[in-house]
């Protein structure tokens, strides 16, 4: 089995601000992140072959007529990815391994979400279509509450520990200029924001954002005649794992981390050769939806043993100056989480880091990045790591 | 609180309000479980609903009720429109077994009639529910029957119309003596029992007063109504839950006589026999009437009853859905996987754990604990208040659930808490009642 390791490189990156864009519509964000990471690359439009976007909800698009018509590319192969939270990434994981095949040389990975469209408050909820009655129509917030509450009873977890997560991240944030939140927060706001679903409050969960990413992606020898000859990013690996969307039903399901994001590391951590990954991998940027999320991708990625999440966090050791920041962009709680674009902005602030040349804070010459986006009630993970070439 | 909220003089005494996810048939379905538990058995042939507020101008309420008790082969009947529907039915499935149509044939009554809000019906009326088994060999026998039928109107509600109407409560009321009075003379002739001997009467009355009234007109001495100072005037359920009340503290030998009037009357008196104590509720109508929680306002009735309008979202559903996952969303039927042993829910074609494929029906119990929980605050849909506990429920036996929390105070939730299904009204989607479980905490 061959994987993708070393055989596809990023060649451009764009994102739009991540904001409340009322003004803009799908095709404005997804056009405005594209021409960036065209114009990063050093391509022309015309040079792409094939495109993958990832939308989650219908009303932002449907089919791959979401990327043509607003990339004005018609007439080559275009895909839409949904694969719940993680669609972008997985929207990106397609063009890897399409460009690995050999089948392509320039290929366009994108994400876009339109999420103040839906005409109603909170995250839209789609189960409510597909689901039968004893499925309750429970809020993201919720799914991911569950394992805190599991958390504070069999490890005697706080608001304190979750409030922490979103201290760090909102300070990163807030020196990012495309952060939907630029503002650091303290402890005491945090911890006395009212509730979305005990015990996640306002500050423990990410907001409705809209906005959208794209990557170009490449063969290494195509990316050395493009801009970025000299510092093009490597695909060292991409795991994706799906597992059920009812751990809510599933007798075995502990709530003390979620399987997906072990097994898609797992996947990547073999490909990549990696086998310490607290020591090898250099930052990370994870899905933190929620406080308690990235509390439990700490342990479920490797950086500590299980049950020391929290630990992990008080220590410091994902702060941008810790010895593993995590976040070091702001993560989903600065950003806000337009669901189908996320994934590829996370490819592009790793990209951006392994290169030097971040938007917001910087981290110190990192060799290994990884980029882990989280879907559904913890059931759609795909990891990738990107290192320099 | 009603006299307050309206500024008028309040009735003395508590009503009883029945939760903003409840509706007569969940609460009949509550009664249900409560009287086959308390007969030990499940084993019913006939099934009759009786109620002045059914779920449905047209549909059959009796046969939901068949289906959570996932009893299939019965003979079902709502009798409806009456405040008299509850001993009607009674008659009705007393003739059924004595005739040998029905082995066992359970009688449930439930009712929320609706009060308009400043009235004396909305001091007087109360929500709740009660259930009879009617079996051969019963600890109380039937010694005599009797029903007159009377065309009279009052009070009544059309179809359609939001309260019950009433037109002239003296002449009402008197009507309704006349017609108790005289079937529960005959009754009592027939059964060869005076009125004296009577230990308990257990009546739909329209308010304490006419009990009281319609008590000593036919002579009985020592008439105590169990229902208004602590519940109210339950429609069509009251004579039933009387009738609990009074089988709760009946020792061998002693003579209720039950009765109910309305457009005529029927009345029945009972004599409890052997084994009346040993049939004895572990929960009495007294454990019933305590077990409450009291309304935090005015408003909060207002909102569980929906009587201002609410803007709420639209909530698909499908009726093909619901028909096709009957058995697991009434009966609470999961899986036991034939490889690996795991009892699972929903009933999954391949076992979760282990994806074996030999799945055989397994019906859940209805109790279990919390393994964790949400009180989720951003919700969309029909509910009544946030935040909304919803709970990871695993069951006794087996069987892991994933439902809302209902009957309790979201911070009084914890993890390992003890709970017990119930069956609720969650929406109406697609424009029918979507009904499934919920939890409450454990009585």
């Amino acid at each position: 089995m061959t994987g993708i390791k070393d055989r596809v490189a990023v060649a451009g990156v764009g994102a739009t601000r991540f904001t409340e864009h009322y003004e803009k519509d799908q095709e404005d964000l997804l056009y405005e992140a594209v021409q960036e990471a065209i114009g990063d690359a050093g391509i022309e439009r015309s040079d792409i072959q094939a495109m993958w976007v990832g939308v989650y909800y219908r009303f932002t698009g449907l089919s791959g007529t979401t990327a043509a018509d607003a990339t004005r590319i018609y007439g080559i192969p275009a895909t839409r990815v949904e694969n719940y939270c993680a669609s972008g990434m997985d929207a990106f994981r397609n063009a890897c391994f399409a460009v690995a095949a050999g089948v392509y040389d320039i290929v366009l990975a994108c994400g876009v979400e339109k999420i103040t469209d839906q005409g109603s408050r909170g995250l839209p909820n789609v189960l409510r279509d597909s689901i039968p009655p004893f499925i309750p129509p429970a809020s993201a917030p919720a799914l991911f509450a569950m394992a805190g509450t599991r958390c504070f009873a069999e490890r005697g977890w706080t608001r304190e520990d979750l409030a922490r997560v979103a201290v760090k991240n909102h300070a990163n944030g807030a020196k990012h200029p495309k952060a939907h939140f630029r503002r650091e927060i303290t402890m005491d706001t945090a911890l006395n924001a009212p509730m979305i679903a005990w015990p996640l409050g306002r500050f423990d969960s990410c907001a409705v954002s809209d906005g959208a990413a794209a990557v170009i992606i490449t063969r290494p020898e195509i990316a050395k005649t493009l801009n970025h000859r000299d510092d093009f990013t490597l695909v060292k690996a991409n795991g994706l794992a799906v597992t059920s969307a009812f751990p809510m039903h599933n007798p075995g399901f502990d709530y003390l981390g979620f399987p997906a994001t072990r097994l898609a590391a797992k996947q990547a951590y073999d490909e990549a050769g990696i086998t310490d990954p607290a020591r090898q991998i250099s930052f990370a940027e994870v899905h933190d939806c929620f406080t308690i999320t990235e509390l439990l991708n700490y342990e479920d990625l490797g950086f500590c043993a299980p049950g020391e999440g929290a630990a992990f966090m008080a220590e410091g050791r994902s702060s941008a100056d810790g010895d593993l920041p995590v976040n070091p962009s702001g993560g989903l709680k600065s950003f806000g989480h337009p669901i189908g674009a996320t994934g590829c902005r996370m490819i592009g602030e790793v990209t951006k880091q392994l290169q030097g040349r971040a938007e917001g804070i910087q981290v110190r010459d990192p060799e290994l990045g990884l980029a882990h986006n989280l879907g559904g009630p913890g059931a759609v993970c795909s990891v990738t790591i990107l290192g320099r070439n | 609180m009603l006299g307050r909220a309206w500024d008028t003089p309040a009735l003395p005494g508590e009503r009883t309000a029945a939760g903003g996810d409840q509706d007569s048939l969940t609460l009949g379905i509550e009664a249900a479980f409560a009287c086959l538990e308390r007969a030990g058995t499940d084993d019913i042939d006939a099934i009759f609903f009786a109620t002045t507020t059914p779920p449905y101008a047209e549909k059959h309420a009796a046969a939901t009720i068949a289906a959570v008790l996932d009893r299939r082969d019965v003979g079902t009947v709502d009798v409806t429109g009456s405040l008299r529907a509850a001993t009607t039915a009674l008659r009705n499935a007393l003739d059924a077994v004595r005739a040998g149509s029905a082995r066992a044939a359970l009688v449930v009554a439930a009712d929320m009639r609706p009060a308009e809000p400043s009235t004396a019906m909305e001091q007087l009326f109360g929500d709740g529910a009660a259930a009879v088994l009617v079996r051969p060999d019963a600890p109380v026998r039937v010694l005599g029957e009797a029903s007159v039928a009377e065309e009279f109107t009052g009070p009544w509600r059309r179809t359609g119309d939001p309260f019950v109407r009433t037109f002239d409560a003296k002449i009402e009321t008197e009507q309704y003596q006349r017609a108790v009075v005289e079937v529960s003379q005959r009754a009592l002739d027939r059964a060869g029992v005076s009125p004296d001997a009577i230990a308990a009467f257990a009546a739909y009355a329209p308010d304490p007063r006419t009990y009281a009234s319609v008590a000593k007109r036919i002579g009985i001495a020592q008439a105590r109504d169990p229902l208004f100072a602590g519940a109210g005037n339950l429609g069509a359920a009251h004579a039933l839950a009387s009738l609990a009340g009074a089988l709760d503290e009946a020792a061998p030998g002693d003579h209720v006589l039950l009765a109910a009037g309305a457009e005529g009357a029927d009345a029945l008196v009972l004599a409890a026999a052997e084994g009346v104590q040993r049939a004895r509720a572990a929960r009495t109508l007294n454990d019933a009437l305590a077990d409450k929680r009291m309304l935090a306002s005015y408003e909060r009735y207002v909102r569980a009853r929906r009587l201002i309008e609410w803007d709420d979202p639209v909530v698909p559903s499908s009726t093909i859905r619901t028909w096709r996952d009957r058995r697991q969303a009434f009966a609470l039927y999961g899986v036991r996987c034939g490889a690996c042993e795991l009892v699972q829910f929903p009933a999954n074609r391949a076992c979760i754990a282990c994806g074996g494929d030999r799945m055989t029906p397994q019906r859940l119990q209805r109790t279990g604990a919390v393994f964790t929980y949400t009180l989720d605050h951003l919700v969309a849909g029909e509910y009544l208040e946030t935040p909304v506990p919803r709970m990871v429920v695993d069951l006794d036996g087996g069987g892991r659930v994933f439902v809302e929390g209902t009957d309790c105070e979201p911070s009084d939730v914890t993890v390992g808490m003890r709970v017990e299904l119930c069956f609720r009204l969650m929406h109406e989607g697609a424009d029918f009642k979507n009904y499934y479980w919920k939890a409450r905490p454990e009585r």
